[in-house]
């Protein structure tokens, strides 16, 4: 079946079962192997994508529900503003030791950070939740978190760095 | 624009899959395919997983619903709230006004990538007895709405009360040609609520237990009271019996009176009536029914805190 969609900002059309796993296209058809694969069964979140700007684990998603779709990878992300910030604050701070579980990282934190400019350490908690580190115990990875947050805050003055979505509605709960 | 060759294996013919816009078209492919309904596929992607790199193992059309434009319905009727069955929990998380119960069980749902593709309507389909937003919906007394396509391929509906849906785990009433649509949720009138969800790690882990009440407590007397437990038993249950005992008993006497924090016996006997659990993977039935009786004593004693708080600002403003 065709399937058309976008990818990283271009357009693409693959012809493929419609049950393929958004995950394989990505990694094996378009090579952009960012985009891990740990459990296979959407626990651990390496396999983390936007699907039309939400994250979703892209091993759970069949291709033939992604046409129409835009599709965004770490590959992307990290050239963005906030993605090259989360890269540097987690090299900084140490929030990478085997780096596997990083790419999922940087995009549950993109996630979070587009609609809460300033979590606080239990907000980061729950928004990485999906995403499961078997090497840091975390802590680092929150750092390096609110870190990027605070130089995007910086950068676009004291409060102004609400995303498109608007702060978060519940922060803290 | 040019197509991507596929580099991945493909060794057996393509998979028949069906992605409509409207539900006419939807209910008539379910009766005729016999096509298996796929909404986030946060259940069934893990149920049919194949080994990494191969294709899930689904075998029959699947019948995509996500892109159904009637399935995202979401409107408050009078004072019910009407869902429909394609709205994920993240967007049913930002419904205004949405009941405490369900926000409480939805927010502890998995993580927020599964939220942004799991469905309420998927999770009750999936008919497990752990099912998380279950409890809450027995406890308002929801329904469900359901439709096939009849021998015109119009589209029929009817509806039907939670508790009716479930035979079983993994075992419901829906039909081979039929679909679910929306769930009907009507606020509960002001109350005292419960919400309790035991697993072992708060995100992603299924639940070894969870239970949810409301109570209603008018001149210190139980007017109302509902309390559902799920993973105790085949499906989620509500504990009819003990209910029964609560409902129009005065508040002071829901607890032992000699023992404090215990329930009344006559209550605690009248509720493990239906609590039948199992040992599995995640928990035992001796773990199960401590905690499942725990819970409502927990919230009776809430009740009756919560009465005397009253009283006693009652007390002192008068």
């Amino acid at each position: 079946m065709k399937i058309t969609f976008t990818l990283n900002g271009t357009p693409q059309t693959v012809d493929m079962d419609p049950l393929t796993r958004l995950l394989d296209v990505v990694r094996e058809t378009f090579g952009l192997i960012g985009t891990k694969e740990g459990c296979g069964e959407g626990e651990c979140g390496a396999c983390s994508v936007f699907l039309n700007d939400h994250l979703v684990n892209s091993c759970l998603v069949p291709i033939g529900q992604v046409d129409g779709c835009d599709v965004k990878t770490v590959e992307y992300v990290r050239q963005t503003d906030g993605g090259r910030l989360l890269v540097e604050s987690f090299a900084e701070v140490h929030s990478v030791q085997c780096g596997f579980c990083t790419p999922g990282m940087v995009l549950a934190s993109t996630d979070l950070l587009r609609r809460n400019p300033d979590p606080d350490e239990h907000t980061v908690r729950q928004a990485i939740s999906g995403n499961i580190c078997r090497c840091t115990g975390y802590d680092m990875i929150v750092e390096g978190v609110q870190l990027a947050a605070r130089r995007a805050r910086e950068a676009h003055g004291s409060h102004g760095a609400h995303g498109p979505h608007g702060a978060e509605k519940d922060e803290a709960s | 624009m040019t197509t991507v060759p596929n580099k991945m294996e493909t060794n057996k013919t393509e998979n028949k899959t069906f992605r409509p816009q409207t539900l006419k078209e939807a209910v008539v492919f379910r009766r005729d395919a016999g096509a298996i309904p796929f909404l986030g596929g946060t259940d069934l992607m893990v149920r049919y997983r194949g080994y990494s790199g191969t294709l899930p193992k689904l075998t029959g059309p699947v019948l995509f619903l996500d892109a159904v434009k009637e399935l995202h319905t979401l409107r408050q009727d009078g004072t019910t709230l009407v869902i429909g069955a394609a709205v994920t929990y993240a967007d049913f998380l930002s419904v205004p006004d949405l009941p405490w119960l369900l926000y409480r069980a939805v927010e502890e749902i998995a993580a927020p990538g599964i939220r942004n593709r799991g469905t309420v309507a998927g999770n009750i389909c999936n008919a497990s007895p752990a099912g998380d937003v279950i409890p809450p919906l027995y406890v308002h007394e929801a329904s469900v709405e359901l439709a096939r396509a009849d021998a015109g391929g119009a589209v029929e509906t009817r509806t039907l009360p939670i508790g009716e849906f479930f035979r079983g785990p993994g075992k419901t009433v829906l039909q081979p040609d039929e679909l679910m649509t929306a769930v009907h949720i009507p606020h509960l009138p002001e109350g005292q609520l419960y919400y309790r969800k035991v697993g072992t790690r708060k995100a992603n882990a299924l639940s070894k237990l969870s239970a949810a009440g409301y109570a209603r407590v008018e001149g210190g007397e139980v007017r109302d009271f509902r309390f559902a437990l799920g993973a105790v038993a085949p499906t989620v249950v509500r504990v009819t019996a003990a209910e029964n005992l609560i409902i129009g008993r005065k508040v002071d006497s829901l607890l032992h009176a000699a023992s404090t924090g215990t329930a009344a016996s006559d209550i605690l006997s009248a509720a493990e009536q239906v609590i039948r659990p199992i040992d599995d993977q995640r928990s035992t039935a001796q773990y199960r029914r401590t905690v499942a009786l725990n819970a409502l004593t927990e919230f009776l004693e809430q009740i009756v805190r919560k009465t005397q708080e009253q009283r006693s600002e009652k007390g002192a403003k008068t």
